[in-house]
């Protein structure tokens, strides 16, 4: 499968000259297979915007799986072109509440007055979907989703095409409450999504020192998603949702001591626009934005 | 017994490991079993009266944890395996509470009042059951 980062960013959208390499948009993955009718689409932080526009003519059909509802993980989903294609299928997967369906939670945000356009009044052909907790088929891609340790009901998804295994986990805190973390594989928030993937897409939003001072807003430091990933047997970390307070050299001086730490696992930190093959044992950065 | 170290391929559901780190902060003693009644986790409070620390025991199926702390009725005859708070809140699924004579793995007797409730998730999950313990005075 390839996948192509369109948002980095956590928590706001950040733009400007100070975060252009690593990105200012925040959460959107897309993730694409061998056919060009389908594409699946992590997320629709601010960065959906852009892969709105650059969506295949010769696509048939788009699943948006979302994580959770925070406002940085749903804020471009209005703005998403393939909303507007009155010949595409979109399916939006996402977690319900303990009351709520998923269409009435995004429904709060897609109406007036925070939208102008309502869910029903958009020309696609428009399925929601509350997203089962388990196994499902999407084209082409077996998808696998679970609770994970984030404030609200929040899902990561692992998904597996056969020949590689993507894990995705935004916004996920599984060091909260743990004495040592890691704990045990059964005790680790996330473990099962992660095991073994070749590239895991993880929340790290924090420095080591910031986490102290953030403990249950639901996220991790650096450190705890490479501890994580080792936990979890994982090939390749993509540390994600940067903090909007994080500019591009702060992240810059922040990853050089991973790099210095010669370690089995691979670390990468998401830039905006940088594409991963992920083929079975192995998943390589293919180009990263100039 | 079975330990983490024994079976580390099946993550416990998120609610179960969040209520694992609550109740190891808290200061009265609380059990959890998974949804066929294998104890998963005792917190440090609950080691006392079990006589025994978690990291020791590990996870303990039902018909171990029914029956090894000799829970007795007020007047001392046994109380049935099916009769236990935690086993009426697992089966039937609705809280039960009894008050009770326990004897810990280290033969210290306890008398506690033990209320369990089933654990229900997102998508309404049926995830085991809780009790919490609370001892009486000694008299």
């Amino acid at each position: 499968m390839n996948v192509r980062l369109w948002g980095t960013r956590g928590s706001l959208p950040t733009p400007g000259p100070a975060t252009r390499r690593y990105g200012g948009n925040t959460s959107c993955v897309e993730v694409t297979g061998s056919r060009s009718k389908h594409a699946i689409v992590l997320d629709a932080g601010s960065g959906i915007r852009l892969l709105g526009a650059a969506l295949a003519p010769t696509l048939e059909r788009v699943d948006v799986l979302l994580t959770h509802l925070h406002l940085d993980h749903i804020i471009g989903l209005g703005f998403f072109a393939a909303l507007f294609e009155r010949d595409l299928d979109v399916n939006i997967w996402g977690p319900a509440s303990t009351t709520l369906a998923l269409r009435d939670r995004l429904g709060r945000y897609l109406s007036p007055p925070l939208f102008p356009v309502r869910l029903r009044d958009l020309p696609c052909r428009l399925s929601l979907h509350d997203v089962p907790l388990g196994t499902f088929d999407l084209p082409e891609m077996q998808v696998t989703t679970a609770l994970v340790c984030h404030p609200g009901p929040t899902v990561g998804y692992r998904l597996d095409d056969g020949q590689g295994t993507l894990a995705y986990l935004p916004d996920h805190e599984p060091a909260l409450g743990v004495r040592r973390f890691p704990e045990a594989c059964r005790w680790t928030s996330g473990h099962d999504l992660a095991a073994a993937a070749d590239l895991l897409i993880h929340d790290a939003q924090y420095a080591r020192d910031e986490y102290q001072s953030h403990v249950g807003w639901g996220h991790s430091s650096v450190h705890q998603a490479v501890a994580f990933a080792e936990l979890a047997g994982v090939r390749h970390l993509v540390p994600f949702h940067h903090d909007p307070a994080h500019n591009d050299e702060y992240l810059d001086a922040l990853y050089q001591q991973y790099a210095e730490d010669a370690c089995e696992l691979q670390i990468t930190p998401a830039q905006e626009g940088a594409r991963f093959e992920v083929r079975g044992t192995r998943s390589r950065s293919t180009s990263t934005p100039s | 017994m079975t330990t983490d170290q024994d079976d580390p391929g099946v993550q416990h559901q998120v609610e179960v490991i969040l209520l694992k780190q609550v109740a190891s902060y808290l200061a009265i003693p609380i059990f959890v079993v998974d949804p066929q009644g294998n104890l998963v986790y005792f917190n440090e409070r609950a080691e006392g009266l079990l006589g025994r620390r978690y990291d020791e025991t590990g996870e303990m199926p039902m018909s171990e944890w029914s029956t090894i702390f000799v829970p007795t009725h007020e007047d001392g005859t046994p109380i049935p395996a099916d009769e236990l708070p935690l086993a009426i809140a697992l089966t039937q699924h609705e809280p039960a509470h009894a008050t009770m004579w326990i004897r810990g793995l280290d033969n210290v007797q306890h008398h506690i009042a033990v209320t369990a409730l089933p654990l229900v998730g997102q998508h309404d999950r049926e995830l085991g059951a809780i009790a919490v313990f609370w001892e009486h005075p000694a008299r």
